[in-house]
Order: structure tokens, then C-alpha cells, then sequence
């Protein structure tokens, strides 16, 4: 007996597959998990399923008719609630207001009333939360709560959460799963998207796995082990190193980082005790599912976020606690990693081609614009920009501007390359054309750093595979030794093999 | 039924520019129209003698550049900060306390040839204004407490110390009113015509403008402004210093506002008054923003205000219409070409 049925379910994002024909089926009374890596395409069918999206072509069947969502009001109706990565509620009302807000039809507001009948609610559903408190005063995991109850107050019958624990601390999560638990026992269903494997085959019943848009299987998790889990999450038909390896030994290691520990702009502990090593002629990539500590890796090491503890090593030199500048004057060319902001859109491609080194464009006081314009045209050749000098950078295409940003590190034949994601959102000719650029440094022996939550850009450039899981390094190997089920398993942190680099 | 739509374009079409300012000008004309047929005037021969009246004699056509010069001023003050992505709005206060230096000075340098006492004279307002500006650009930088919120509220706390001065310790005693004691004739700026109004403080004036196109637009030091206004993470992110950058802006913006005040006393009252400034500071954030931050629209749209001043004058005498007509104009004027700027990112498209 389903409850849900999602049949060859499609859903197109421009050039992009984001769901491929996939089937989906929700039994009544399961915790049933979509497990994926990032882009595999979980959180589309399940917005699709909840109305904020809607499929090209396939089925979606509620108890066993067909019907059309169109907004998560028709999801509501249907008995399914959602609650996201981002939480929808207003933090100076009470959590009774917020959970009965836009629900409620009543023009006066009866608050005793409305805070008896969330209270019991709250206790029918085993979730603790005092109705009257103002949700600004709570901790996120007693928010995930009122998100939650929310979602049971509006009569679901089928509760989605978009990666749930990735918010909350561990005694949080024992919580959350002991709702679930008493939910599943009240024969309510969950889906559970995640990439955590340890809380898949903790909390889950049966396991569908999503890859590249497709649907690989529906399994039931007490029959399957994590490593073949790991296997059919990240594994692919051309799995394996696709370049030509080339010899790398007796190279100097330049750019090496101990200890380094950083905080998110929360002000919580993003990297944890990072060491790693990088040589010149290597590309040593940093693999992972995002948000395990990437984004606050590549911008402290390039010089704007603070450490907390730890060394930069360029050379011997400790560049921690230093202004972006003497980064790059010690030879780290760094690329942002959003590239929007990694450039003024208002000032023209030769003023940003020239931003990091204006000191050397200054004769007497006035700036050397022939000069500027003079390297830019230049750059604008080398690198095949499709742009004019005086064109203002906010009008180029994305794979122009990131051409424009290799331009002005590259050109400066930096001993260190620092590439966080640099071919996220380009299209194929640019994504080449970036990848072209990052191995014609590793050859010119260059150390280059990229950071890339894209597998397959992983497996193309890296000689070394370092895997990070909510900001620590939990191994580092060499990409001919990469297999799928070793890094699905390191990735979705369910082993940690203490190398160090 | 045709629907039509608003369509975002990321790039305005080239030709909107110099049409800008004509359809706000045409724009404001329909607006105001009707206040001035209240006013039992006609509003094309109000337009005329607003606009065209000063321009028909050389007084006043002298008067209106008088008029222009502390927008000027306040207008490349405000600019300086601006294109920094520091919002001064503060450039009134700053006004006053370069005239406080201006009043405090001019007195006291007697002693001293023209030659030396005017150079110290603005030396010193310049200064002056720096010093207030100091306080909100400290507290923009050490503490992100928002400069915008900060500068305003100083003006008012200039307002009344200016108050204080003028009926305490300053207080004339030759006249008995709330003005400070008249500057030495050493320290008066010259006239640069006889028989007018026109003197030194036009032409710092439009020495300003040139310097402040210079810097913004021909120095490493403007184009890091400006990347810093315009971006500030890809600013940090290049490198530059955006805490310093942006002091110095700061504090050069409080400078310039200061010589308006410098040449308000110097140049015109020969005292320190209440009423020194005709809200020359805020006005003068609308001559940057309608100038669009760049230093010979700022010196033509001080200009277009000057005009507007001073016709306001004229219409009122002739045609009896109040001057607050002048105002409402430059503030109606403002939020059409406002309107403009935003609506030339749009296109009409039928659906």
C-alpha cells in the first residue's frame, strides 16, 4: 500500500536533467530515505512533490489517485508537509502563532484557545515545545520542532525533511529520530533526504538512491551494508582516473596548512585541526558534500576569513592572521569562490584585471591607464575572453568572468593556485576550458589547491583526493587508489581514515 | 485585452543617458503645474522666469553661480563619500563646523597679509570639517554602527552648539545678535567681480570639482574607491584596505563640506549666523545623486539648483507665488529623475 507514488517523474532545468524519469514509491508507516550526493537531484523531486516546483511529464499518485500540486497549499491539502534546510518562521511570535499562522481563518485571534490546541497537539505528537515561547529564544533544533508540528498541525500524513540533521548537534538528532520514530509507530510516513549513511541505515526503513538525476534503486536498509550504499551513490560508469598520470616524484612540497581551524559566520567551528600538504605539480583536491566546511576553507586561505588557530605555510612563511594582500604578494594567486563577488560588476574588465596590482599601474600619482588597457587587451587575447576592455564586468557571462579572474591570478604565475569551485554553474565549453587552465598550471609546477564538491572534476585533475566531513580531513589519497565505495564511505562520513597529508 | 509588463534589462540603453535629465525636467513640470495654477500663476510663465529669467541679466546670472557655489561644495562633498559606499549625510554639520573655524579664525588673523591669513582660513575649515566627520566615520569603522543614522543626527548636535556659540561666548557685542564677531577685511575672500557677490569661493569651488574628477577617475586612490563603493567583498578580496579607504573618504568628504562653510563666512556673511546655510548639506546630497556621483554632473546639477534658488526669487517677486516653489521644484525634480535612473532598467513589453 503506497501512499505516495511518483512515476517517471522528469523535470528540466535549461540544459540541465535535474530528474530523469524517476520513480518514487512512499509506503504508509516508513522512514524511507533519498540518499544522493549534491545535484543528484533529491531536492527537485521533493519539491516537485510539495508544489514548489513542477514535473515536465510523470505521475504523482496520493493514495492511489492522481493529482496535481501546483503550491504547497494543494501539497497541504494532500496531507504533505515539508519542512526545509531554511526555516519559515516568524522569530518575535509565539511558536503557537507561527504554528496555526496562515491556517487559521479566524478574523480575532483567541490566543488561550490557540495555545491550548498547540499544546495538544504537541503532546499527541510526542514534541516537546512550550506553545507560548517566543521562537527567537529557541535553540534551531526546538525551531526544527515547531517546523515540524507545524506541518502535523496542517493534518500531514507525509512529512518531508530536506536534510534535517545538517543543523543540528548530536543529542539534537537522538530527538529528532526519536520523533520519527513514535511518527513512523502513529503510521505517518517520512521521507528523509540526506547524505549522512549513518543516520540513513539508523533511522530509515527502506533507502532510495538518487545519481545524476536518475533513480539507481529502492533497497530495504536492513538488507544492504554501507559500502554498498557508498558504491551506489557514488559510483559511475567511468569511474576511476580519466588523465594520464604523470610522474611526480622528488617535487618540493610549498604550501602547507597545520592545524588550521577556522569558525562559520555563525561563530561555530567550521574547520577542525585541518593538515594537509600540497607540492609543487599536484593538484590536490579537496572533495566532499557542501557545506562539510568548504566555503570557509577557501576563503581562509585566501586571506578573508579569520583563523582561529593554526598556520598558513607559504614557503615557511605563516601567512595566518594576514591581509589578502601579502597573500598574494607571497605568490598565492587566489580565485573566489563566488565569482560575483570576487569582482566589482560596475567597474570595467580592465579596472578588475588590474584591481590586485594597482600600485604598479601608478606613475607620478595618476594611474597608467594605457597600461591597464594595454594588459587587459592582452589578458583578453591569452585568455579568450569575449569582452572589450571598457566593457562594464557585471554584463560578461559566467564563464567570461571566470575567465577574467584566471586571467588576472594566472598571469601572474603564482606558486600556489587557491580554486574553490571554479567551474560551479558554467556551461561545457567553459568547464573545459577552467580544467584546461588549472592542469596547464599543475604542469608549469604550479601547486594548485582546487575545492570542489563536483566528483567528476574531482576525479578529471586531482593527484590527491583529500575527503572533508563537517570540517575535518577524513582522508587524503591518491586518486589512482580512489574508488567509489572509498570515498562514498568518507564522504558521507561513515569512516575516517586518519591519514595525514 | 493587450497586457503589458515590466521587463528587467541589465543594460540600459546608451541613448537614455542625456535623455534623462530632459524628461525629468518635463516630468517635474507636469508635477508641479498644478501647485503653481493653485498659486493662480501660469505655470509656463513660472517655468520661464524660473529657468530662463536669471539667465536674461549679468546679475543675475553672478547670483546664480553665488548661489551654486556652497552646492558645489556640499555636492562634491557628499560625491567623495558616496562613491565609497559611505553614506555622508552628514555634510550640513560638517558645513557648520568649518564655518565655526572660519568665524573662530577670521577675527583673530588680522595680523597676518590676505595671503596667509585665507590659505589658513580654509586650511582650518577644512580641518574643522574632518574632525566632525571623524566621530561617525570612527564609529563606521571600528563599530559598523550605520553612518547613515549618525551623520544626521550630528547635524542637529551642530545645529545647537552653532546656537550656544552664537548666544553665549560669540554673541556680537557691536550688534547684540546671535552672530559672531565680524572676520578681519585680511581674511575676506576677494571678489572676482566688482560690484557683486561673486568671490574666491566659486573658484574653490570649481577647483574642487576638478580635483575631485582627478582623484576619482585618474588615481590608483579613486579607483580603489570606487571598487570599494561598488563592491566591497571583491574590494577586500583584491586586496584593498576597505576600512582605510573608507576613512579617508570619510574624512576628505567632511573636509570639503567644511570649506562650504569657510566660504559662506569668508566669502558672503563675514559671520558666523544661524542661518549660514540654506540646507546647503542635504541639498547637497541631492545635487551628488542627481549629478550620478560624477564630478561635472555634480558641478551641472549645483548649477541647475542655483538656477532653480535663484528664479525662485524672481517668480515669487513677480508673480506672487510663494518661494517655497523653488524647493518643492528641486525636490520633485529629484524624485523623478530618481524614478528615471530606476525605470531606465526596464523595458515595456506587451504579454
Amino acid at each position: 500500500m503506497h501512499i505516495v507514488e511518483m512515476k517517471g517523474i522528469t523535470k528540466q532545468f535549461g540544459d540541465v536533467i535535474a530528474n530523469d524519469h524517476v520513480d518514487f514509491y512512499l509506503r504508509k508507516g516508513e522512514v524511507h530515505a533519498l540518499l544522493g550526493e549534491n545535484g543528484a537531484g533529491k531536492t527537485t523531486l521533493m519539491r516537485i512533490l510539495y508544489g514548489l516546483y513542477q514535473q515536465d511529464s510523470g505521475d504523482v499518485l496520493v493514495n492511489d489517485t492522481k493529482v496535481t500540486i501546483h503550491s504547497p497549499k494543494d501539497a497541504i491539502a494532500q496531507g504533505i508537509g515539508m519542512v526545509t534546510q531554511h526555516f519559515a518562521l516568524v522569530p518575535p511570535l509565539t511558536v503557537a502563532e507561527n504554528v496555526v499562522l496562515g491556517f487559521t481563518d479566524n478574523f480575532v485571534l483567541d490566543r488561550t484557545e490557540l495555545e491550548n490546541k498547540v499544546g495538544e497537539a504537541s503532546e499527541r505528537f510526542g514534541i516537546d515545545i512550550d506553545p507560548r515561547a517566543l521562537v527567537r529564544h529557541l535553540s534551531v533544533g526546538q525551531r526544527q520542532r515547531v517546523e515540524i508540528l507545524k506541518a502535523l498541525y496542517r493534518n500531514a500524513r507525509v512529512l518531508i525533511l530536506d536534510e534535517p540533521t545538517a543543523v543540528l548537534v548530536p543529542q539534537e538528532v537522538d530527538l529528532l529520530f526519536d520523533t520519527l520514530n513514535r511518527l513512523r509507530e502513529d503510521g505517518l510516513s517520512v521521507i528523509f533526504i540526506s547524505h549522512k549513511l549513518d543516520e540513513v541505515t539508523t533511522i530509515t526503513d527502506r533507502v532510495t538512491v538518487l545519481r545524476d538525476g536518475n533513480a539507481v534503486g529502492t533497497v530495504d536498509t536492513s538488507s544492504i551494508t554501507k559500502n554498498d550504499l557508498a558504491k551506489m551513490m557514488v559510483g559511475r560508469e567511468s569511474f576511476g582516473v580519466t588523465r594520464q598520470q604523470e610522474e611526480q616524484d622528488g617535487k618540493k612540497c610549498i604550501f602547507e596548512l597545520k592545524n588550521l581551524s577556522a569558525e562559520d559566520d555563525k561563530g561555530l567551528p567550521a574547520l577542525k585541526d585541518i593538515n594537509l600538504q600540497i607540492c609543487e605539480g599536484e593538484i590536490l583536491a579537496i572533495a566532499g558534500v557542501s557545506g562539510n566546511g568548504q566555503r570557509e576553507l577557501g576563503e581562509t586561505l585566501c586571506g578573508v576569513r579569520n583563523v582561529t588557530a593554526g598556520q598558513i605555510l607559504m614557503e615557511g612563511q605563516d601567512l595566518a592572521g594576514k591581509q589578502p594582500i601579502q597573500f598574494t604578494a607571497a605568490g598565492l594567486g587566489r580565485i573566489p569562490e563566488d565569482r560575483h563577488e570576487g569582482m566589482v560588476g560596475e567597474l570595467t574588465v580592465a579596472h578588475n584585471l588590474a584591481l590586485e596590482h594597482l600600485d604598479e599601474y601608478t606613475k607620478g600619482g595618476r594611474l597608467d591607464r594605457k597600461a591597464i588597457l594595454k594588459t587587459a587587451e592582452d589578458l583578453i587575447q591569452q585568455y579568450q575572453i569575449k569582452a572589450k576592455p571598457n566593457d562594464r564586468t557585471r554584463t560578461l557571462s559566467g564563464g567570461n568572468m571566470q575567465k577574467v579572474l584566471l586571467a588576472r591570478v594566472l598571469s601572474r604565475d603564482p606558486k600556489v593556485v587557491i580554486v574553490p569551485q571554479p567551474t560551479r554553474g558554467l556551461d561545457v565549453g567553459a568547464t573545459d576550458y577552467v580544467r584546461e587552465q588549472l592542469l596547464a598550471q599543475r604542469k608549469r609546477g604550479a601547486a594548485v589547491l582546487l575545492i570542489s564538491e563536483d566528483l567528476d572534476e574531482v576525479l578529471a585533475l586531482a593527484d590527491r583526493i583529500a575527503v572533508i566531513y563537517e570540517g575535518e580531513i577524513v582522508g587524503i589519497l591518491p586518486a589512482q587508489e580512489a574508488t567509489a565505495e572509498r570515498l562514498g564511505l568518507l564522504m558521507s562520513g561513515a569512516v575516517k581514515e586518519n591519514a595525514h597529508g | 485585452m493587450a497586457k503589458y509588463k515590466l521587463v528587467k534589462t541589465n543594460t540600459p540603453p546608451v541613448w537614455m543617458r542625456p535623455l534623462i535629465p530632459v524628461l525629468a525636467l518635463i516630468g517635474t513640470f507636469i508635477l508641479t503645474s498644478g501647485l503653481i495654477i493653485w498659486s493662480q500663476a501660469n505655470p509656463f510663465e513660472t517655468y520661464y522666469k524660473f529657468l530662463i529669467g536669471p539667465l536674461s541679466s549679468r546679475v543675475s546670472v553672478l547670483e546664480v553661480l553665488v548661489k551654486a557655489t556652497p552646492l558645489i561644495l556640499t555636492g562634491a562633498a557628499v560625491t567623495f563619500a558616496f562613491s565609497t559606499g559611505y553614506y555622508n549625510i552628514g555634510a550640513e554639520g560638517q558645513l557648520y563646523a568649518g564655518a565655526i573655524a572660519a568665524a573662530g579664525l577670521g577675527p583673530i588673523l588680522g595680523g597676518f597679509p590676505p595671503i596667509l591669513a585665507i590659505p589658513i582660513m580654509i586650511i582650518g575649515g577644512f580641518i574643522a570639517g574632518m574632525g566632525w566627520a571623524l566621530i561617525p566615520a570612527l564609529l563606521k569603522v571600528k563599530l559598523a554602527v550605520d553612518e547613515v543614522v549618525t551623520t544626521l543626527l550630528l547635524n542637529s548636535v551642530m545645529a545647537y552648539i552653532v546656537s550656544a556659540l552664537l548666544n553665549g561666548p560669540w554673541r556680537d557685542p557691536a550688534s547684540g545678535w546671535p552672530q559672531s564677531p565680524e572676520i578681519a577685511p585680511s581674511t575676506i575672500f576677494p571678489k572676482l567681480i566688482a560690484r557683486s557677490r561673486l568671490n574666491l569661493g566659486f573658484l574653490i569651488a570649481v577647483a574642487t570639482i576638478i580635483v575631485l574628477w582627478f582623484i576619482l577617475t585618474r588615481t590608483a586612490f579613486g579607483l580603489r574607491m570606487r571598487a570599494v563603493g561598488m563592491g566591497k567583498p571583491a574590494a577586500r578580496f583584491a586586496g584593498i584596505n576597505v576600512k582605510r579607504t573608507t576613512l579617508i573618504a570619510a574624512l576628505v568628504s567632511g573636509g570639503i563640506a567644511g570649506l562650504a562653510g569657510v566660504a559662506e563666512v569668508a566669502g558672503i556673511q563675514y559671520h558666523l549666523i544661524g542661518e549660514l546655510s540654506a540646507h546647503y548639506g542635504t541639498t547637497g546630497v541631492i545635487v551628488a545623486t542627481l549629478g550620478g556621483l560624477n564630478a561635472w554632473g555634480v558641478g551641472l546639477a549645483a548649477l541647475f539648483f542655483g538656477l532653480v534658488d535663484q528664479g525662485a526669487q524672481t517668480v515669487s517677486r513677480t508673480l506672487g507665488v510663494p518661494i517655497y516653489l523653488g524647493e518643492v521644484t528641486q525636490a520633485t525634480m529629484l524624485l523623478v529623475a530618481l524614478g528615471m535612473l530606476l525605470l531606465q532598467n526596464y523595458r515595456i513589453r506587451r504579454v
